[in-house]
Parts: structure tokens; sequence; C-alpha cells
């Protein structure tokens, strides 16, 4: 009998400790599948951030070296420094990226650091219980917006990728989700894309892939996929905001 | 001839150090020049960083790495590195890390200073941990220390901080370019190159079981302790006969040294006491001192701050007074002359 479906050689054997519905579990998924298929588990590292998947390094058979909360660009640049002919990505959520690690990101990114950044987005702080993130949307109730996010108040939903999209560093930024199976295999498709782009030492790499919180968003996972693709995705446009290696196709 | 800020440099590069991240600050900013040149010149990595809080996570990105690192700051700096340096420590990553400290608190100024022993000598980030200080006091020692120092951070796997002032930093003097010592060093096992051949690793603190995050401080403590054995250096000048002890250290000392020389001129038997590392700080030398001498004043640029070690290392047994000039201010060894014979009186030593 042909084996159609397995564990990803770098997922290690234990069960995800992330909660019903969360998208973490597929998007680690991916990344192991990828790293197997690109043959990479012998020169990556993974920097995990401060919160829901700091946790990876039970997950991911690779080498793994934990971060301070945001400052995941910033040991991916020593680690990628030291190190240029490993494969370097960090995985971070969006407090991590777009608030307490804004200075981190959006300089690696400039530097054109060779690394991936794969930022998962689900509009809340998820670990600490439910508080606003950067990336809360206008109205959107959370335990530290209670009322609903009000731009005069708290701001807008901040939207790093897109600005990270306009520095001449960043090689490959693409916007993608899991809220359904295809959507699920355009992240895969996003991600391979930034890991090429990556080894291809062409510049820096972001994904940012929109991911349900059932937990904080206080929803069933159907309903919180549901949210995910009609008030999220309207919110954050799924889209490729620069891809360097089509350009040079043009040209 | 050499200055104080290259002297550090030149050191750090012939110790094998191959990846320089920092952040500009006055009165450092010679040294992070110095790297961008030396650098390129050894095919090792200089790059100037977005932030102190990016560089010191630049310099642990490294190190996990297994590359020698390092970093220089001055005091405000020094203080956004605090929450790297608690990670280094934790995660026994080693590292070195120079404060050349200036005029504080706040913004302060950029004259020569030693307001951050505090912060250096008890870990400074938060959390229960330690590091090695060693506090130099001339170009020739800048350069020794560097190099030692990266053999310290390997040695324990720990960060490791050589605390300066500006004085430090702009003197030139003399030195000799010694030779990096022979060091057996313990194997870099820990580091993430990509698990290729070897099972993946992983460094981490996230330690959620308290039982074993108990255990992981016992285990930094008894690293600690190990320090404490092995680690302390000292200078002793014209103690044997010393009635009186002048205890200081870096800048303060060179001053003291000059002051000592003074009143040994009008017949006082003092002495002086050189702390070379601040932690772990030389107890047994300290408490030395009340086996012959009567008195102990010690001298700092703050408002006092290693007074506390040297009494708890006196444990009460002798008076320990204190002169201290904070805030930048750069005494004459006249000054201090003037204070070391005023106590001399005031005790009746003679």
């Amino acid at each position: 009998m042909k084996k159609v479906f397995s564990r990803p050689k770098c997922l290690k054997p234990a069960p995800f400790h992330y909660c019903p519905g969360c998208g973490h579990s597929i998007i680690h998924r991916l990344v192991a599948e990828l790293i197997d298929e690109m043959g990479l588990q012998g020169k990556a590292i993974c920097i995990p951030p401060a919160g829901c998947a700091v946790l990876a390094y039970n997950y991911f058979d690779i080498d793994v070296c934990e971060s301070a909360h945001g400052r995941g660009c910033a040991i991916a640049t020593g680690f990628k420094r030291a190190l240029p002919d490993r494969f370097v990505f960090t995985y971070q959520g969006d407090g991590d990226m777009a608030a307490i690690g804004t200075a981190e990101t959006i300089h690696a990114a400039n530097r054109g650091e060779l690394i991936t950044s794969i930022f998962v987005n689900n509009a809340v702080y998820g670990m600490t219980g439910g508080q606003m993130a950067p990336t809360t949307m206008l109205g959107q109730k959370t335990t530290t917006s209670p009322f609903g996010r009000r731009s005069k108040v708290e701001g807008y939903p901040l939207k790093i990728t897109d600005l990270i999209a306009q520095l001449d560093g960043a090689a490959y930024v693409a916007r993608t989700s899991v809220g359904t199976p295809a959507k699920i295999l355009a992240t895969k498709k996003a991600l391979k894309k930034a890991f090429e782009v990556q080894l291809e030492g062409l510049g820096y790499t972001l994904v940012e892939v929109l991911s349900p919180c059932p937990t904080n968003w206080k929803m069933t996972p159907v309903d919180a996929f549901k949210y995910l693709q009609e008030r999220m995705e309207k919110e954050y446009p799924l889209q490729v905001f620069k891809d360097i290696t089509a350009q040079k196709k043009e040209d | 001839m050499m200055k104080g800020t290259d002297a550090i440099g030149e050191a750090a590069v012939q110790a094998g150090c191959r990846c320089y991240f920092g952040y500009p600050i006055t009165p450092q900013n010679e040294l992070p020049e110095y790297m961008s040149k030396r650098m390129d010149e050894v095919g090792g990595v200089f790059l100037q960083g977005e932030s102190e809080i990016a560089s010191i996570n630049m310099v642990l990105g490294a190190a996990a790495a297994g590359v020698r690192a390092m970093t220089s700051s001055s005091s405000p700096g020094i203080s956004l590195k605090q929450e790297g340096l608690s990670f280094l420590a934790s995660l026994e990553l080693p590292a070195v890390i120079v404060n050349i400290n200036r005029g504080g608190p706040g913004l302060g100024n950029i004259a020569p200073s030693q307001g951050d022993y505090y912060q250096a000598t008890r870990g400074g980030g938060h959390g229960d941990y330690r590091m090695p200080v060693y506090a130099p006091a001339g170009v020739q020692e800048l350069y020794d220390i560097t190099m030692k120092a990266f053999d310290v951070a390997d040695m324990y796997r720990t960060p490791v901080m050589i605390l300066g002032d500006g004085m430090m930093g702009q003197i030139v003097e003399p030195i000799v370019r010694h030779k990096r010592p022979d060091v057996e060093l313990p194997p870099k096992d820990y580091i993430l190159d990509g698990c290729e051949g070897r099972p993946s690793r992983i460094v981490k603190s996230l330690i959620l079981d308290v039982r074993l995050m108990e255990e992981h401080n016992w285990k930094l403590k008894r690293k600690y302790d190990l320090m404490k054995k092995e680690l302390p250096m000292h200078e002793e000048f014209m103690t044997s006969d010393a009635k009186m002890i002048v205890v200081a250290y870096g800048t303060a000392a060179r001053i003291a040294k000059g002051a000592v020389k003074r009143v040994r001129s009008n017949g006082l038997p003092v002495g002086l006491i050189r702390p070379i590392t601040l932690w772990p700080f030389p107890d047994e030398a300290i408490a030395n001192i009340t086996k012959k001498a009567k008195a102990v004043l010690v001298f700092e640029m703050s408002t006092g701050q290693m007074v506390d070690d040297v009494r708890l290392a006196t444990n009460g047994r002798i008076d320990c007074e204190f002169y201290g000039r904070p805030g930048g201010v750069v005494a004459a060894p006249q000054e201090i002359a003037r204070i070391i014979e005023r106590h001399w009186l005031q005790k009746e030593l003679s």
C-alpha cells in the first residue's frame, strides 16, 4: 500500500499543546513539511517568540534558540551573520513582531538580513490571555479593550507587513491565511518561496499568516474560522506585497 | 602607545572575537569605530545595531552559534542591555560586555564615573544571577583583561563585563601585546549550528516546572560559587606595613595610588588595595586588611557602592570610612591625600 500521509520527519512525535482550532498547529506542520521537502533539517535554526509558540522547540526537531519577547529578528541576525550558510527563521506573533519587537523587525528587514520571519497574526495576545494586540481590529473586544478597539483611544490596527514591503531590504513579503484548505496550501507555497529566496541570498523574507484564536476570541473553532475569513481577511487582504524574483524575471 | 578603547578592541580581536554588535554612545565610540575597521580585516562581523537591545540580542545569537562575540556601551545603553544579560546568564552563553561608565543617573554626562557598580555586580537584569566583572586600571590591563574575559566567558559559559570609565577609555599608554594565553577550554557542545549529524539542540531559559527552575538556579549558584573561588583578582600597593588601607578600583585607584605616594613621602604608612574583579569581590584580600591595619578608607567616583562590599568583607572588624566624588568629577591625588591625612589625624593613628 502506498503511504500518502505521515508525520513530517522534523516534527517530533509530541502532541501540540495548542488549543483546539488554533492555527499554530497547522502552520507548524507546514514549516516542518517544507524543511523535510527542502532538505533543511541539518542546517535550520529556528527562533521562536515569547508567546504561545515559545514551546516550538517541543515540536520542531531542529536547532531552536529561545528569544526574549520581540527580539527574534536581532537574535536571528546574530546567528545568520555568524553562520551565513545556515537557514535561519523566526516564528513570531503579532505582539512580538509588531509591538515590542517593531524596531528589531523593521531594521532586520531594512538591512536585508537573509532570514525568514513567519508572522502569525491572530489579532490578540494569546498566551497572556487575550489582551489587545497591535493588530487588534477596530471594534474588536479583548480583555484590555473591553468596549472594542477605538481608533481615538487605542489607535488603528498596525499593518506591519505592508510597511515592511516598502523597505528596500525586503525581497519577498506576503500575507496568507489558514482559513480554508486551499489557503493553507497557498500559505505553504508562500513559505516555500520565502525559504527559497533566503537560500538564494536575495534579502529579508516575511510571510504573515492570518490565524484564528478561538479561545481568546471566545468562539467555537468553526465560528473562529468564519470570523477569520469574514472579518480578518477583509482587514488584512491576502496578497503578495513584494517578490523581487518576479520583478527580476520581468526585467 | 595605545588608546584604552583601541586596546580593548585589539585584545578582543587577538582573543578570537569575530562578532561585534553595538550602538553608538559617548564616551566609548572609539571602540565600535576601531572594531568596524578591524573586523573587516580579520573576516569577522561588525554590525551597528538599531539599539542596545538589538545589539545584545545579536550577541546572544552569535554566542549561541558558537562564535566569540562582544558588545560595548556606556551607562544608559548598559541599562538597555540588562534584559539580554539576564537571558545570557540563564541560557549560559558566553559573551563579553564592555561598560565605559559615564556620569548618571539618567542621561547624566559623558565624564568618568563609577556609578554603575551596583548594577554591574548585582546582576543588573531580572532574576537570580551574577556575572564576572573586571575593572582594569590602565591600558595594559585593559588589553590583558579583555583577552582573559573571553576565556572566562567560555570557561564558565557566562557573560563577562569589563567595567571601565571615560578616563580608562581615553587614556593613551604604552603596552606590550602579550600573546593569547594557552587555556584549556570546555568543548562547545551546546551550540546551535544546524543538527547535521547529531540530535537537534535547544537553547532556552523557559522552565515552567518550578522544581526544575529551582534546580537551574542552584546549578547557576554552584557555578557562581566556583567563580568566587577561582576568579578574584586584586593588586596591593605598599600594604605590608600599612596602618591605613585605601580601597579603590579603576580610575579611582589610579588617583588613590598617587595619593598614597604623597602621604608616604610625608611619612604616613598607608597602602592601597585595588580590586580588579568587582564580582567576585576579593573578599579574602579585603578581610586580611584587618590583621594589621587600623583604618580603611574607601574612595569611589560615586556616592558609595563598593564600600558596602568592603564592609561585608571586613564584617565590622574595622571602621570603613568613605570618600566619594560622584557625577563625573575626577578628583586630583592631592585631594585624596588630604582626605587620607584628615582621617589619619581623626583616628589618631600616629
